[in-house]
């Protein structure tokens, strides 16, 4: 050391004193994915996308005829819009937040702490999770506001959204973790719009020419829609093919996230 | 800034890296593809003393540090951090040491004091997260988002994540890049502050100036190899490293100058009417130079013996072209 260095002020003497440590793994939890949900919940375009777009959907499609839909009109469409949010939040909102996390170094930053890394995937997971929660009890009390009567399917729907969240999730998670940020943004909406229209979520499977119906009933999309269509407004067929798909779609999208995803 | 969150400090129980070496590298290499980013680099950070890492863009700095803190896998060599291989044992590291990577990292949308809240939650003892982004001078841009605070701002946050957990050891990644003179003396003083309370500090530069002030001992890498170690005072002082500049008229025979000085020493009129002596300057040596002007008529002016800069032996070891 030079004898000219400056002398110490602003911290005082022990300030630094190590006392390393890990903190409690359930308070990191809590903090990463209560800072994530907040974050989400604060920036206006994943609103737009998670809650504004679902809302304007339910209400206007409920309302007015344009998409051919057995009566009650508000059960179909809320089984569609909660496919739809389930969609917006786990996949394209989650792969651009994301892809621009790791643009600004935010994994990096977390993983050279002491949280370990499968929390920092769980905390993501969780916040997801967290802002399902907030559009199901938004969706849930316009539809009923519009008419939806809850039957014993809501038990059934809402395992079907937190499979379809696992299905969208790791494919998020694929998607956010090794493209470039520009490219996941541009990618995560156009997929999110062409499910949107030809995967089954707005335009149900029975509508759709036949086959792009049949592919559209192995895709998350139509798998997630059919099945809640089934559970919410009594849309024939069974249950069985969507919770496969919806189970494939998990596993797959998991584990090549799991191997290919990057934190740079 | 005074207290911990956590109320009164307990005396700490010196670990077992505080008798010894914090960081102990031997015969690193890093091969990306075929380029050869490291190629048998050995490096030590005694206990609470400070080390810069200092070369150009492209030498291995970032490497070296990020394999040190676990997030690469060495081809070849043995690291121990804090006695544990970091590449084994990474979320034992972590709990114990700071990092400051290079550029920071945050959520694009987040507050400075929600960002460090976070990575303070991650110890089990951190230091007062209010406090620290006040001392840091981050208290002005509290409510601004992570992309819209300034290069500075966010080396200053990055700097806080870093030490917000009262580590051992920390790793800072080019502390200063991108901050004004008043950041850059803060950072200083926290560096400083650092050695003083007994953590250990790894910090890369290409700062000369940085590593002079700031160092107990430092590196020098280019090409991936180490190229000189030292104090920075044995660095600056080996060899014909002092030089005295004077002033005087224009156009007298540097050569004839030389020649009047013992064996080695080296003459110069770099620019017209300003010359300079390189070797070891003593006093017969000052005063066979005035001799030597006054004899020619002329009066040797404006005297000043320097010692060399840390910068000028870095250019000399790294060269002086341009790097891409």
């Amino acid at each position: 050391m030079t004898a000219s260095a400056p002398v110490p002020g602003r911290f005082a003497p022990g300030t630094f004193s190590p006392r390393p440590g890990r903190g409690g793994l359930g308070r990191m939890l809590a903090a990463q994915s209560a800072l994530e949900l907040k974050l989400a919940l604060r920036n206006g375009e994943q609103v737009l996308l998670t809650l504004l777009i679902p809302i304007v959907l339910l209400v206007g499609l409920t309302l007015v005829g344009v998409i051919d839909l057995p009566e009650p009109r508000v059960n179909a469409v809320f089984a569609s819009v909660l496919a739809l949010a389930v969609m917006s939040t786990a996949f394209t909102g989650q792969a651009i937040a994301f892809g621009f996390d790791r643009r600004y170094g935010v994994v990096r930053r977390l993983a050279a702490t002491a949280l370990p890394r499968w929390l920092l995937v769980a905390g993501r997971l969780v916040a997801v999770l967290g802002t399902v929660v907030v559009q199901v009890v938004v969706l849930g009390l316009i539809a009923l506001a519009l008419g939806w009567r809850p039957d014993g399917g809501v038990a059934t729907a809402l395992l079907l959204v937190l499979l379809g969240c696992a299905a969208f999730g790791g494919l998020g998670l694929l998607l956010g973790g090794t493209l470039r940020a520009e490219i996941v943004l541009a990618l995560a909406n156009v997929v999110w719009f062409v499910l949107l229209l030809g995967g089954g979520i707005v335009v149900p499977l029975a509508t759709l020419p036949s086959g792009l119906a049949a592919v559209a009933a192995l895709l998350p999309s139509g798998a997630l829609a059919e099945g809640l269509r089934i559970a919410l407004a009594g849309a024939d067929g069974s249950l069985l093919q969507p919770v496969l798909v919806l189970v494939a779609w998990a596993v797959v999208g998991g584990v090549a996230a799991a191997r290919l995803v990057r934190l740079t | 800034m005074s207290l911990p969150a956590d109320g009164p400090r307990e005396p700490t129980s010196p670990g077992p890296a505080s008798h010894g070496s914090a960081v102990t590298v031997r015969g690193l290499v890093k091969r990306y593809g075929t380029t050869t980013a490291l190629d048998g680099v050995d490096l030590d950070v005694p206990a609470a003393s400070v080390v810069a890492l200092l070369g150009p863009n492209g030498a291995g700095k970032t490497t070296t540090v990020e394999i040190c803190t676990g997030f690469r896998r060495a081809d070849a060599g043995e690291v121990r951090v804090l006695g544990i291989d970091p590449a084994g044992a990474p979320d034992a590291l972590r709990a114990r040491i700071g990092v400051m990577p290079q550029g920071g990292g945050a959520y694009p949308g987040v507050r400075a004091a929600e960002m460090l809240r976070l990575v303070a939650t991650c110890s089990a003892h951190p230091l007062d997260v209010d406090e620290l982004i006040e001392v840091l001078g981050l208290g002005s841009c509290a409510r601004t988002p992570y992309k819209r605070l300034s290069g500075g701002q966010q080396q200053r946050l990055a700097l806080a994540c870093a030490v917000v957990g009262r580590p051992e050891l920390v790793f800072l990644d080019e502390p200063t890049a991108g901050m004004d003179p008043q950041a850059r003396r803060l950072v200083w003083e926290l560096v400083e502050s650092l050695r003083r309370d007994g953590v250990a500090v790894l910090l890369t530069t290409h700062l000369m100036e940085e590593a002079e002030a700031l160092a107990d001992d430092v590196v020098i890498v280019d090409h991936g190899r180490v190229v000189a170690h030292g104090s920075p005072a044995e660095l600056t002082t080996t060899g014909d490293s002092q030089e005295l500049r004077f002033r005087a008229r224009a156009g007298m025979d540097v050569t004839e100058l030389a020649a009047a000085l013992p064996t080695g020493y080296q003459a110069a009129e770099p620019a017209a009417g300003r010359y300079v002596v390189q070797g070891r300057i003593d006093p017969p040596v000052l005063s066979a130079v005035t001799s030597w002007c006054a004899a020619q008529g002329a009066l040797a002016d404006d005297v000043r013996i320097t010692r060399r800069s840390l910068e000028d032996v870095f250019l000399d070891l790294t060269g002086r072209e341009l790097r891409s």
